[in-house]
């Protein structure tokens, strides 16, 4: 929309000519001035600069909705546009049916904790035909710290779906929606969603999995400013094709250990600052205290922060609790980790 | 130079002084043909820079004139102001405490600027402000439509229609208060009919963001009845890919004077949400509201809202009018609601 060319906006003939005179050819130039120095550069009056615009802003703006034709269209396309459901009840119903489309989720946590487990089931989820409540869609999975272990793939769908999995050729089939992406590097990253932009527009990619977002930008920039804007770019251009082909996006963070007095209990932050905590939808933030396990909906736009206890079997995240508790305050973005000492001392 | 005032092109300017018009009084002192072979321009283009020169004198003189001072171009005594100020109308944002310290809720006809750090309930303030300014008169509300611009996609519809629903059945609560005596309206609204006064825009970049904020004056030209403008969030697309901050500082101002006269010709309440930055202060880093210190002077009214043990509090940071206070608020199923009640409706005192 940006980009629109001045020339194909239907402006009378002679303004149009004196735009493209003065270099200003796309949209995007024509805005990034204000109207005194457009004034100034064009050479025009005020009143000619306000009506070009407003014919200008006319076009570039983004249509109008209402939010019941928004809810008619969520509840029409609930199939293909509404959401991916997790398996995990509690979760489902806090989040109105799963995790949804269209938007970014953040998954956050320690070392260890389950993130890469909570992916490979999302993708197995994905790829399953819709009687058994999967996506019946492809999935990318851009795997950055060489996590991604198809065995294990296997194995929890065997656990979770016997049914489908020891059917021959099936196993084949759904392993063979997944697709994986190894980029090294943050600028191979961006080449790659690049790739990913046009793939997703011919073929069924309903999921998207980044793991890890930290790990690509950790090796290579200093902490803060110039980190933060290296992921700008790449967060408005995921929200936006997220969007416009309303599949489902989903994003695994690092977190950076910060020590802390306590011996046992080290207090965690989440990589990638509070930037991109502002930029992203629902965020789940997994977390270990005292020797238990816990999955925490901490930032999400339909449901209170809850908190829900899981377990790690060979199925995959099992949740122990449906019911959630609900947190308050600063416990909402803290993320506990058990030093190794004591989760050992738990344990046996 | 007084021709320099003129809000015509550079070379006409220069022209007007390479033929000898250096003040506004020589330029309607001559007529539009003898103009128009002296700057070698059209006869109706002549006939507009006197037209121009004509308004622009009549002000100066007016100024020099004391006693006609409310006749003044586009001004308006202090006077007439305190009556509108006593009768603007307010929306209410279902809290009663946040509701008092902003003296009933948030103003129509000014800019209040609402940031805080993720997951405080921006988003869910907004949402509340876009249905509740759909409240009918009858009920001590405003009766209008709402739009919503959305940068960052956090818009929900089934929370809305949640907050819908809960402000349907919490109505009758208002009535009690406004009508102070008890009487059972029987206007009932639907929640479809609520959802479909919202009028949604999903903006994706800064250009839209701009095009948009320009295109807003015509749309509620044709759709009268709007009385508030959320935009969610206006900071996303101006923090990232801009390289050239002074320009970046240029267009939040353009835009932020375009809302401020949206806000006055319209009389709507115009409400922007913030995003947290940090900030490096007096040896240390704090979290300020971002997009700079520039900004921080566009908006009328600045509401902080933050963590304060485990509830939310909101803060009133700048406001021509208000006394600087907090007051705590909670998010609930049913909305923005008071924070120590246990009982979800709202107390009215």
């Amino acid at each position: 929309m940006a980009n629109k060319l001045i020339k194909q906006m239907g402006l009378p003939n002679s303004i149009a000519n004196i735009f493209t005179a003065r270099n200003i050819i796309t949209a995007k130039d024509a805005l990034s001035l204000t109207e005194f120095e457009l004034m100034e550069q064009l050479d025009v009056g005020m009143a000619e600069v306000k009506s070009a615009m407003a014919h200008i802003s006319e076009v570039v703006c983004p249509p109008c909705q209402t939010a019941l034709l928004l809810m008619e269209q969520r509840v029409r396309d609930e199939r293909s546009a509404g959401h991916l459901p997790t398996r995990l009840r509690g979760l489902d119903e806090a989040l109105c049916g799963g995790i949804p489309f269209g938007v970014v989720t953040e998954l956050v946590g320690p070392a260890g904790i389950g993130k890469t487990q909570f992916c490979l089931k999302l993708s197995l989820l994905a790829s399953l035909p819709e009687n058994c409540g999967g996506l019946d869609g492809r999935v990318i999975y851009i795997d950055v710290e060489s996590k991604f272990s198809s065995t294990r793939l296997i194995q929890i769908g065997i656990e979770n779906f016997p049914e489908i999995f020891l059917k021959k050729g099936m196993a084949q089939e759904m392993a063979g929606r997944i697709v994986i992406l190894r980029p090294t590097s943050l600028s191979e990253f961006t080449e790659s969603l690049h790739h990913v932009q046009v793939s997703l527009l011919q073929k069924q990619v309903k999921l998207l999995i980044i793991d890890s977002m930290a790990a690509l930008v950790l090796g290579e920039h200093d902490c803060g400013a110039s980190r933060q804007q290296a992921l700008g770019w790449h967060v408005s251009f995921i929200k936006i094709f997220t969007n416009s082909n309303s599949s489902d996006k989903s994003i695994r963070s690092h977190s950076i250990k910060k020590e802390d007095r306590a011996a046992y209990d080290s207090h965690l932050v989440a990589a990638l600052g509070i930037n991109w905590a502002h930029a992203v939808t629902i965020r789940l933030v997994l977390e270990a205290r005292s020797g238990q396990r816990f999955i925490k909906l901490a930032k999400s736009p339909i449901s209170p922060p809850l908190a829900f206890p899981f377990n790690i079997t060979s199925s995959g995240l099992v949740l122990l609790d449906d019911d959630g508790i609900e947190m308050k305050g600063s416990e909402i973005n803290t993320i506990h980790c058990q030093g190794q000492k004591a989760l050992f001392n738990s344990e046996w | 130079m007084e021709v320099g005032m003129l809000p015509i092109s550079a070379s006409k300017r220069g022209k007007l002084l390479a033929a000898g018009y250096t003040s506004l009084h020589s330029i309607s002192r001559a007529s539009a043909s003898q103009l128009a072979t002296d700057i070698e321009v059209s006869e109706d283009e002549a006939c507009e820079i006197r037209k121009y020169a004509s308004q622009t004198s009549a002000l100066d003189r007016s100024i020099g004139n004391s006693s006609n001072t409310s006749n003044l171009y586009g001004g308006q005594t202090a006077w007439t102001m305190l009556n509108e100020e006593k009768f603007s109308t307010r929306i209410t944002t279902s809290c009663v405490d946040l509701d008092n310290i902003l003296g009933g809720g948030i103003t129509c006809k000014e800019v209040t600027e609402l940031g805080g750090v993720p997951g405080i309930g921006k988003t869910q303030i907004g949402i509340q402000l876009a249905v509740n300014v759909q409240i009918p008169l009858e009920y001590g509300g405003l009766g209008g439509k709402a739009i919503y611009i959305d940068t960052e996609g956090s818009f929900m519809v089934e929370r809305v229609l949640q907050i819908a629903e809960a402000c349907i059945e919490d109505m009758p609560e208002y009535s009690h208060h406004f009508h102070n005596n008890v009487q059972d309206c029987e206007v009932k609204m639907h929640p479809n009919s609520i959802l479909e006064n919202i009028f949604y825009f999903r903006v994706c970049s800064y250009t839209e963001q701009i095009a948009l904020v320009n295109y807003l004056d015509k749309f509620i030209e044709e759709h009268k009845d709007v009385k508030i403008i959320i935009i969610d969030s206006v900071t996303f697309h101006f923090r990232q890919d801009f390289d050239d901050m002074a320009l970046r500082t240029r267009l939040l101002n353009e835009m932020a004077l375009k809302l401020m006269k949206l806000a006055r010709k319209f009389c709507l309440a115009v409400v922007l949400l913030n995003q947290v930055t940090t900030k490096y202060i007096e040896g240390s880093y704090q979290l300020t509201l971002a997009l700079g210190d520039s900004w921080s002077h566009s908006c009328t009214n600045r509401i902080i809202l933050f963590w304060n043990g485990d509830e939310r509090h909101a803060y009133i940071d700048k406001s021509p009018s208000l006394k600087s206070a907090s007051a705590a608020y909670s998010v609930t199923t049913r909305g923005i609601r008071n924070s120590n009640s246990s009982c979800k409706r709202i107390k009215m005192v």
